[in-house]
């Protein structure tokens, strides 16, 4: 190519632009094409009962530990129980270490998959870490429950 | 008192910031032009102001001063002095103030230093700087002061979150604030070079050693704090895709992708407009970082509190500045000249190809961080993790670094692929050759496989530029740019292999029980109480024999803080040459048996070691430029000194 079969300077910018923009594009279009199928939903027991997801993708369980149905597997790192929301109840199992402040009676939200027993196998738990962190889902989850819980004493 | 004089420092720092631009911004518009000399000093007094009143909350936190709300409610009297010391910013009124200080000081440090600039582009630039630090201002003293007593002083203090406990917290945030922080630089100069359309090649090399240095600390706070959470967490992994990570990911891609793009415009004035476009979007990023920090409207371990206030409130910031430069932007690009033209095969192509592909990733991130928002505003509650970043940074991660082993031996302006064809071979060939060495393995992701097939051959391919080149001769930036991308390769090899190759086992073991992890063979020794300063803990030394050798005792904890009271998991790691053994200790299980999680992660270390070659290679690059700007400078000196004696 010589000099003279280089294109103008207003041309090379256009053609710049549109090269990006046409990339940026693409890449957004597969980031929502994407976001659509690998995002991970939060259920709490109710959802997963009325309408539960497929088993093996990724979602999100919150609710109680229920008070009683915390027990740990023979191979000592395998814990199971039981999440309630006060009106549909899932069983749970976590193989790991559980945070410190993981008790029965308290909130979970629990990273992982149902499988197709209708057990959800947990890969992750997040508890309430300290005052100042607890996960959004679970601190919303608990106004909605304290609330709930007043309705139904009335 | 020391209080109160932090905060008269800061609302002083705040009022000089209001007279830098006014100052910077009246002479611009043809009146008050008396005023132009008064805008360097005003920008280096109130640098100097802001570290006054940093110093004066670094005071308090040393003393525990609890008559002082955020100490109280954030330290301790029995917290280890470094902790007090680093608890300054380990909270968010804490960490806005350095910020604000960061800011201050890169504006002074660049009204005192850069002298290449053209009066009236430095004028707009410290404006624009001046303009953004009120802001940040007006959100400390307004909503997050961190100055405000208690009416009645507190006996004890409620401690620091025992996660931050940590030698980590001494060096993590104020290097990647110095990162973050410091591209308010770049920005600034995008927006002085707007206001007086002057953007050219000289403009370029004035603005390149301010870019890398904002980026070397950048990329070491990242890497910092990469491996911070890896060994803190006590998770095993070293990027979780957390919204804070990725905070401080994006300003890093769009720095890289400015980075690359000011030396085309320094060196080939080409790419004007798009560079400028970077300026703005890399500090951008960095504000949208502190937004999504700051505001807790994320979930996230960064998030210190949730306060609504504060959120609107940066958010508005966030609209006025970054809207604001664009409106600018929008306005002037079309009065920015045409650059000089290239061939597609050329220098520059490959690096208008990486900064492609840099902004795509960027999109990517951008877009999967937000996600949340966007669906939770309909009404969705969802997460994203790496099922998505993963795959998708990688279709665009791979091409860009394919570009990046060749794009360095290609000439500027026009080139032929026919003229590096040895090299391409080479290149191609190592990639086979490591493809089909590593089918042999089963079980192998493809993501890793792809890093693994490329990081050979890439740090093969970073090295070509030096070859028939006299090592001594060539220029510090060049070898920078060598050891950088040298760095990505062996980052790249670190994370490929941490991801195919770790082993990973789960037990609970009694005491005197050995467990097989990998080449490793781990005994329980025993279980013991320690104490700390402010902990306790349970302490299970390991016997760890690599392959039948002699063994090394580790000491991973269980340790309980008692202010605030709260439990962590202290890691105890062992780094061989060829890995990093990695143990944490559990609960006691029911039957008296203990709780352990073992990893070997081959090669892991080079994750981190690759982040540190990455900053170095930035470090050699400025070192040469700054040292040739020098030189250029003594040389004039010198001519002007031999005109002056021969007139006479």
């Amino acid at each position: 190519m010589t000099a003279a079969t280089m294109i103008k300077p207003k041309h090379q910018r256009l053609v710049l632009l549109a090269i990006a923009l046409v990339v940026l594009v693409a890449a957004g279009l597969l980031a929502a094409w994407a976001l659509r199928n690998q995002a991970s939903y939060f259920y709490v027991p109710t959802d997963i009962a009325t309408d539960p997801p497929e088993p093996g993708r990724a979602v999100r369980l919150g609710g109680m530990v229920e008070k009683g149905s915390l027990r740990q597997e023979g191979d000592g790192v395998t814990i199971a129980f039981v999440v309630g929301d006060g009106k549909a109840r899932v069983p749970v199992r976590f193989k790991g270490i559980a945070p410190s402040l993981f008790v029965e009676g308290s909130g979970v939200v629990a990273e992982g998959r149902m499988n197709a027993g209708g057990t959800f196998i947990a890969d992750n738990l997040l508890a309430k870490h300290d005052e100042n962190y607890v996960p959004r889902e679970l601190k919303d989850m608990n106004e909605h429950q304290a609330k709930q819980v007043v309705a139904e004493t009335q | 008192m020391t209080a109160e004089f932090g905060l008269v420092a800061l609302w002083l720092a705040a009022a000089l910031a209001a007279l830098q631009l006014i100052a910077g911004a009246l002479p611009l518009t043809g009146r008050g032009g008396e005023l132009a000399g008064l805008v360097r000093p005003a920008a280096a007094v109130q640098g100097l102001l802001c570290a006054v009143s940093f110093a004066a909350l670094v005071v308090l936190f040393c003393q525990t001063d609890l008559s002082v709300k955020l100490v109280a409610a954030n330290s301790h009297s029995a917290k280890p002095f470094i902790y007090k010391l680093a608890g300054t910013w380990g909270n968010h009124e804490g960490s806005m103030l350095l910020w604000v200080t960061v800011m201050g000081l890169s504006g002074a440090f660049v009204a005192l230093v850069e002298r290449r600039l053209p009066e009236r582009t430095m004028l707009a630039t410290l404006a624009g700087q001046a303009f953004v630090s009120l802001g940040f201002y007006a959100f400390l003293l307004m909503s997050s002061n961190p100055f405000e007593r208690l009416a009645q002083p507190k006996v004890e203090g409620n401690g620091l979150n025992p996660l931050l406990q940590d030698i980590g917290l001494a060096f993590h945030p104020p290097t990647l604030y110095l990162g973050y922080v410091g591209l308010s630089v770049a920005f600034s100069f995008a927006i002085g070079a707007l206001i007086t359309r002057e953007v050219g090649p000289a403009f370029a090399r004035a603005m390149r050693p301010w870019v890398l240095g904002a980026w070397i600390f950048l990329t070491l706070g990242i890497t910092a704090g990469s491996y911070w959470a890896y060994y803190e967490l006590g998770w095993g992994g070293w990027w979780f895709w957390d919204p804070v990570e990725n905070a401080s990911l994006m300003p890093w891609l769009a720095a890289t992708a400015l980075l690359h793009s000011v030396s085309v415009l320094a060196a080939r004035n080409a790419l004007r407009a798009w560079t400028i476009m970077l300026g703005v979007v890399a500090f951008s990023m960095s504000m949208v970082g502190t937004f999504l920090v700051r505001s807790g409207v994320l979930t996230s371990v960064h998030a210190f509190a949730v306060d609504p206030e504060r959120g609107t409130f940066i958010l508005a910031l966030l609209a006025i500045n970054i809207g604001g430069a664009l409106m600018l932007f929008a306005l002037r690009a079309g009065t920015v000249t045409e650059g000089e033209r290239f061939a597609v095969t050329s220098r520059e192509g490959a690096l208008v190809f990486n900064n492609v592909m840099l902004s795509a990733i960027l999109g990517i991130v951008l877009f999967g961080t937000l996600y949340p928002l966007l669906a939770e505003a309909l009404g969705a509650r969802v997460s994203v993790g790496p099922p998505y970043f993963n795959p998708m940074g990688a279709l665009f991660v791979v091409p860009m670094l394919v570009v990046m082993a060749v794009g360095p031996l290609l000439r500027w302006r026009r080139d032929r692929i026919g003229r590096i064809r040895h090299e391409l071979i080479a290149i191609a060939g190592l990639v086979g050759i490591a493809a089909i060495g590593l089918a042999a393995w089963s079980g192998i992701g493809l993501l890793p496989f792809i890093g693994l097939a490329l990081a050979g051959a890439l740090a093969v391919a970073s090295l070509m530029p030096l070859r028939g080149r006299r090592l001594l001769r060539t220029p510090l930036a060049t070898w920078g740019m060598v050891l950088a991308h040298f760095g990505i390769a062996i980052a790249l090899f670190g994370m490929a292999s941490e991801s195919a190759f770790s082993v990973e086992k789960l037990v609970a073991a009694k005491v005197g029980e050995t467990t097989q992890v990998g080449p490793w063979a781990i005994r329980l020794d025993g279980v013991q109480p320690v104490a700390g300063p402010n902990w306790t803990a349970i302490e299970a030394p390991l016997s760890a024999s690599y392959r039948g050798g002699s063994a090394v005792v580790l000491h991973p904890q269980a340790r309980s803080f008692w202010q605030p009271p709260q439990q962590t998991a202290e890691s105890a790691l062992l780094t061989r040459w060829n890995g990093q053994l990695y143990v944490v200790l559990g609960e006691e299980a029911d039957d008296g048996r203990w709780q352990l999680r073992l990893w070997w992660k081959p090669f892991a270390p080079l994750i981190w070691l690759g982040g540190v070659l990455i900053a170095l290679g930035g470090l050699l690059a400025l070192l040469g430029r700054v040292i040739a700007d020098l030189r250029r400078i003594a040389a004039r000196e010198k001519i002007a000194y031999r005109r002056e004696r021969q007139g006479r």
